[in-house]
């Protein structure tokens, strides 16, 4: 029951063949036996139980809220939950308890949807790995499949087989690894360079990001103002359209929410493949990227030819800066928007009393790690007066010119572009520490982030597994606000390539020696 | 005695940052002087602690300068990509609020409806200052 689709789910609840407090307790029984990925940091059980109840009395007297009731979901820890814990991953914001649901969950909830818990991430959404929150590093659940696992054989013998675990990408890499290993049908993830489709792709589950403006920011803890969007995670792009249906449309709370009307996002079989114009852009295949995403984005581009498809290069010419441009702007937001967090109001506070500025900046020291500290220094670095022209202003011209490099070509008759989504599958834990955050967030972000400042929609889609068994994903890059066609190809496509589902039962029949395994070298857990 | 435990703790990051610039490092371009480092602290209120961060700046610095390249000559700075249309606020109703109690219990020193804060108006103290807080 927990590896089918959310429609399929639904289906069951409403024809009883299942209840929403069974369901709930799967969920939470599976959660626990993979605790050991650290996908949570907050597991809500009473909390979820108690929704698991409600929808199952609504769905006995008939009054089910739709497609999402009573369905298992889990949210990032940078999403805040009234009465629940919401972190960060931070020590800044340990303790704090939001009073009040951001609106996306907000929406969740008011459809029925159940809430497991929340996800582990990197401290403050920053980084692309998911290793660098407090409460530990997520782990990849490939690392544990008999996809993988059979191919590893092959090369090592009597390697002990945990050390080598595999990242999950990042930053919403708990809620990959939660959708990934069964343990809910959808999370909600946030995206701002990235954070969203590279753990999709390194996870093998879809990652869709919305169009700027699309979904409502109230209650996402921000990063960068200008470019966040609530992500969402699950494992086929029709789950995706489901999702995103609930919860697109203006937010009154939200002024950067546009106030058109929102269309409906049922998915339709997309039966006009021999009308569409894929754009490949050329810039994209850089010479970092690995041999066998190379391959499959050219099967992929070969697929829809195949099919009648009109399939063409492209250019972005400003690609190139993109990752510099996205650098600038990206810290010096961050350095304004973390400004927030003084110790006063909210969030730890030190003991030093002496001065308000000695008590800010040793809040600020203890409550942040050195990513978060770094970035703020960077911003702050470029907005100083004698630099604000130089880095702040030119990276917003550079922006400019890079949204409209994506304008030009779509309006050249594009439909959509293809592109990789990583430059390769998920690395080990223990070669990815091996460069610092910033430089890895510069290399992992390459094909994500300037989707984030142009404000366009873009998806992963896992499309086949590597030579190691690992999962790979493509992105479908759209025009902004829309969202449903891209979904629409996306679905198309996810049919043809028919991604194996991973292989998890050796995993839990053997999990008590995991646990034995997970209480010698694991970080400390959030109990 | 917490005066005391204070010193400890600000004389620590006071003797790093003087430790530091003592010290010259091969591996830094210079772009970022002891100066610019004190600024920075100051305004961001987040100290750099080592010099590796110190480094990272000026990598991440070098990393930024890459953009001197592109030619924006006539080029608008873009605020948001939602710059074409019309976005809009709330009406100025009060709708919602009479929530103290619950914003209240988020915060750590708390004095009736108050969130107390340490004295303001104390600047941090400089590089050089031996005894940053002999006055108190």
């Amino acid at each position: 029951m927990l590896g089918r689709t959310l429609r399929e789910v639904s289906t069951a609840l409403k024809q009883g063949h299942i209840t929403p407090t069974e369901l709930c307790q799967k969920c939470l029984s599976l959660i626990k036996k993979t605790k050991f990925l650290n996908a949570y940091i907050t597991v809500s059980e009473e909390v979820a139980l108690k929704q698991a109840e409600e929808s199952e009395k609504r769905y006995k007297k008939g009054h089910s809220l739709g497609d999402l009731d009573g369905i298992p979901v889990a949210v990032k820890d940078n999403f805040s939950t009234s009465s629940i814990e919401t972190t960060c991953a931070s020590n800044m914001l340990k303790g704090y308890v939001p009073p009040y649901n951001a609106t996306v969950v907000q929406k969740l909830l008011d459809k029925g949807a159940v809430l497991m818990g929340k996800t582990n991430l990197d401290e403050f959404a920053m980084g692309s790995g998911s290793t660098d929150g407090v409460f530990g590093p997520v782990k990849n659940p490939w690392s544990y499949s008999k996809q993988y696992r059979e191919k590893r054989k092959q090369k090592a013998h009597g390697e002990n087989e945990d050390s080598n675990w595999l990242i999950t990408g990042g930053s919403s890499g708990g809620s990959a690894a939660a959708v990934a290993a069964f343990t809910c049908f959808a999370a909600l993830g946030s995206d701002t360079g990235g954070s969203t489709r590279n753990p999709a792709a390194h996870c093998g589950v879809v990652g869709f990001k919305p169009s700027y403006g699309l979904v409502s920011r109230h209650g996402l803890i921000p990063l960068v103002n200008s470019m966040d969007v609530p992500g969402i995670l699950t494992r086929c792009v029709d789950d995706a359209a489901i999702v995103l249906g609930m919860l697109a449309g203006h937010d009154p709370k939200d002024s950067t929410t546009i106030q058109d009307p929102v269309k409906p996002f049922t998915l339709p079989t997309f039966a006009d493949v021999n009308k569409l114009c894929i754009g490949i852009p050329k810039e994209y295949l850089a010479p970092e990227l690995s041999s066998e995403v190379r391959s499959f984005w050219s099967k992929a581009a070969n697929l829809f030819e195949s099919e009648g498809a009109k399939v063409i290069e492209v250019s972005l010419p400003h690609t190139s800066y993109s990752i510099v441009c996205y650098h600038v702007l990206c810290t010096s937001e961050v350095a304004s928007n973390m400004a927030r967090f003084d110790g006063l109001e909210y969030g730890h506070r030190c003991d030093i009393n002496v001065s308000t500025e000695a008590m800010y900046a040793a809040t600020r020291r203890e409550g942040f790690n050195d990513v978060v500290r770094g970035r703020i220094l960077s911003g702050n670095f470029f907005l100083l007066k004698e630099n604000y022209e130089n880095y702040f202003i030119k990276a917003q011209k550079v922006r400019r010119l890079i949204a409209n490099d994506f304008v030009n070509v779509f309006n050249s008759g594009v439909d959509v572009l293809l592109t990789p989504t990583t430059l390769s599958e998920a690395v080990p834990y223990l070669e990815f520490i091996k460069e610092d955050n910033r430089t890895r967030s510069a290399q992992d972000d390459i094909f994500t982030q300037a989707v984030n400042m142009a404000g366009l929609p873009a998806v992963s889609v896992p499309v086949a597994l590597s030579n190691q068994g690992l999962p790979i994903g493509l992105q479908f890059i759209g025009r902004a606000f829309c969202d449903q066609q891209l979904l629409k190809i996306a679905k198309w496509f996810e049919k043809q390539v028919q991604f194996p589902v991973i292989q998890l039962q050796e995993l839990m029949d053997d999990c008590s020696s995991d646990f034995e395994i997970e209480k010698l070298s694991s970080v400390s857990l959030k109990q | 005695m917490w005066a005391r435990a204070v010193k400890l703790g600000l004389r620590s990051w006071v003797g790093w940052r003087r430790g530091f610039t003592s010290k010259a490092d091969p591996q830094r371009s210079g772009r970022v002087t002891a100066e610019v480092i004190e600024h920075l602290e100051r305004l961001a209120l987040v100290d750099f602690g080592s010099q590796e961060a110190v480094a990272r700046l000026e990598k991440a610095i070098a990393f930024a300068d890459r953009l001197r390249a592109v030619d924006t000559d006539g080029v608008e700075p873009m605020e948001s990509v939602l710059e074409d249309r019309c976005l809009y606020l709330r009406s100025d109703n009060v709708v919602e609020g009479n929530c103290a109690e619950e914003l209240l219990q988020n915060a750590h020193r708390v004095v009736e409806e108050y969130f107390v804060a340490p004295p303001g108006n104390i600047s941090l103290p400089k590089q050089d200052e031996q005894e940053p807080f002999s006055h108190i």
